[in-house]
């Protein structure tokens, strides 16, 4: 069995002395593991690191066998963000979220192509919104999208302010307004992806609207709990949330702005 | 029963990084060969080892003594402290020469998925380390890597409200390197970090 394929890098874990036992995901085979030899030595350990985009070689004897990669590094996206502690956070993130969350050996060429935005997108300058956005898409591919077109109770399109955790679909501010309690925040980014740049708040927000499908759709079936990378990363938004205040540093014109 | 004394040898060298079941089987020949220059101090050097070679409680560094020579030296820069990953990164930093403060050693890196937390690397104990008076400086020497990197930022947020300088190695061109040969993420590190001339 042998293929060819590109794929990005979602970890590496070192097996014996010097090899890796590499994760990717590919375009046309899904995530898929792989031995490499020499993959934690000197010369090939930095083509192996999360977020790196390679063009890969695979081979078996036969298709069921773990088999061994050879890859050629395409793009360092890994090296571009290392000094970026938040970005690199949410790389991790990401591809802790991909390991855990994806069946191994089957393909799913829109999640590759979402993720591959991701990549470049964390470079760029809305890359806590591209996260957050790249989130909810997997959702979606993975069966489990929300709703976020129109209230739920009203059928309005204007004003949503609120998810319903139940449903999984929008809630408008003033249907919301008397269960607010029991409902999640829906930041006006998500709706309005023209509205300017997110504050950190509301990529909190965003985060904690994601991570509740996530962790209720994807992690828990699967017996599994939160990526420690995903806490770490919500973790270190949180801190800058507090640091720059309730509106965040980059201020958007949002109506709920100020409101919880 | 000699034979599975032998064998037992064998198995034990061949769990030694750099030897498989082949070289191992050279070796223990090659040890019973050369029994009293050899085997004989091998042993007491390893019974020795194993007696007496303890864990410094300070920095985490590997010595006969607690806390262990760097630590207990008077010699060396007190507001000094360099954090590196493992023992193998202080014993390179030392070797380099060039640095005379002291060391902590975490003992890994957080991972993303393996569950290596906060917890399970020495962190309480370096915020402990870098919040006593005579401490002005943090390097951090953890690897370039993603695990690395992700560590680092971590320990430095950590490390926010202790009132010490924090700096962390140059990443960039290695001595001897030509730029024709470089992969491309070590020339963009080296770019973002370039220096005026």
């Amino acid at each position: 069995m042998e293929w060819r394929d590109e794929g990005i890098v979602l970890s590496s874990r070192r097996h014996g002395e010097s090899a890796a036992i590499v994760t990717l995901l590919t375009r046309a085979h899904g995530r898929h593991a792989g031995l490499v030899r020499g993959g934690m030595g000197r010369r090939l350990r930095g083509i192996y690191q999360s977020g790196n985009l390679v063009s890969a070689a695979w081979r078996a004897r036969l298709e069921e066998h773990l088999g061994g990669f050879v890859c050629e590094l395409v793009t360092n996206h890994a090296a571009r963000l290392l000094d970026e502690p938040e970005r690199l956070a949410g790389l991790s993130s990401a591809c802790a979220l991909m390991e855990t969350a994806l069946p191994e050996r089957e393909p799913h060429e829109d999640i590759y192509e979402d993720f591959l935005t991701l990549l470049s997108g964390l470079e760029g300058e809305g890359w806590a919104q591209a996260y957050v956005q790249w989130e909810l898409s997997l959702l979606g591919d993975l069966g489990f999208g929300l709703d976020l077109s129109q209230c739920a109770a009203t059928g309005a399109s204007q004003g949503l302010a609120f998810v319903s955790p139940k449903s999984g679909r929008a809630v408008s501010a003033e249907a919301g307004e008397p269960y607010r309690d029991k409902l999640l925040t829906l930041p006006e980014f998500l709706t309005h992806p023209d509205s300017g740049p997110p504050s950190f708040r509301q990529m909190e927000q965003g985060l904690a609207l994601t991570g509740f499908f996530l962790r209720r759709h994807v992690f828990a079936p699967h017996h599994r709990d939160e990526p420690p990378a995903r806490i770490r990363f919500v973790d270190r938004l949180r801190g800058m949330s507090t640091l720059s205040g309730m509106s965040g540093d980059l201020e958007t014109s949002g109506a709920k702005e100020g409101n919880d | 029963m000699t034979v599975s004394h032998i064998d037992k040898l064998i198995g034990l060298l061949a769990r030694l990084p750099g030897l498989g079941p082949r070289s191992a089987r050279r070796a223990a020949l090659q040890l019973l060969k050369k029994r009293e220059s050899l085997l004989a101090p091998l042993a007491s050097a390893l019974t020795q080892a194993a007696e007496t070679i303890r864990i410094c409680g300070e920095c985490g560094n590997l010595d006969t003594t607690d806390p262990c020579a760097i630590c207990g030296d008077p010699e060396r820069d007190q507001s000094l402290i360099c954090v590196v990953e493992e023992v193998a990164d202080l014993w390179a930093v030392e070797r380099s020469g060039i640095y005379r403060g002291r060391y902590h050693v975490l003992g890994g890196t957080l991972s993303a998925l393996d569950g290596v937390g906060p917890e399970e690397l020495k962190i309480a104990r370096l915020v402990e380390r870098a919040s006593a008076p005579q401490v002005t400086e943090v390097i951090l020497a953890t690897n370039a890597t993603v695990d690395g990197q992700t560590t680092a930022h971590y320990v430095v947020d950590r490390l926010a409200s202790c009132g010490v300088e924090v700096t962390r190695l140059a990443h960039g061109l290695p001595m001897g390197g030509e730029l024709d040969y470089l992969d491309d993420g070590t020339l963009t590190a080296a770019l973002k970090a370039r220096s005026p001339a």
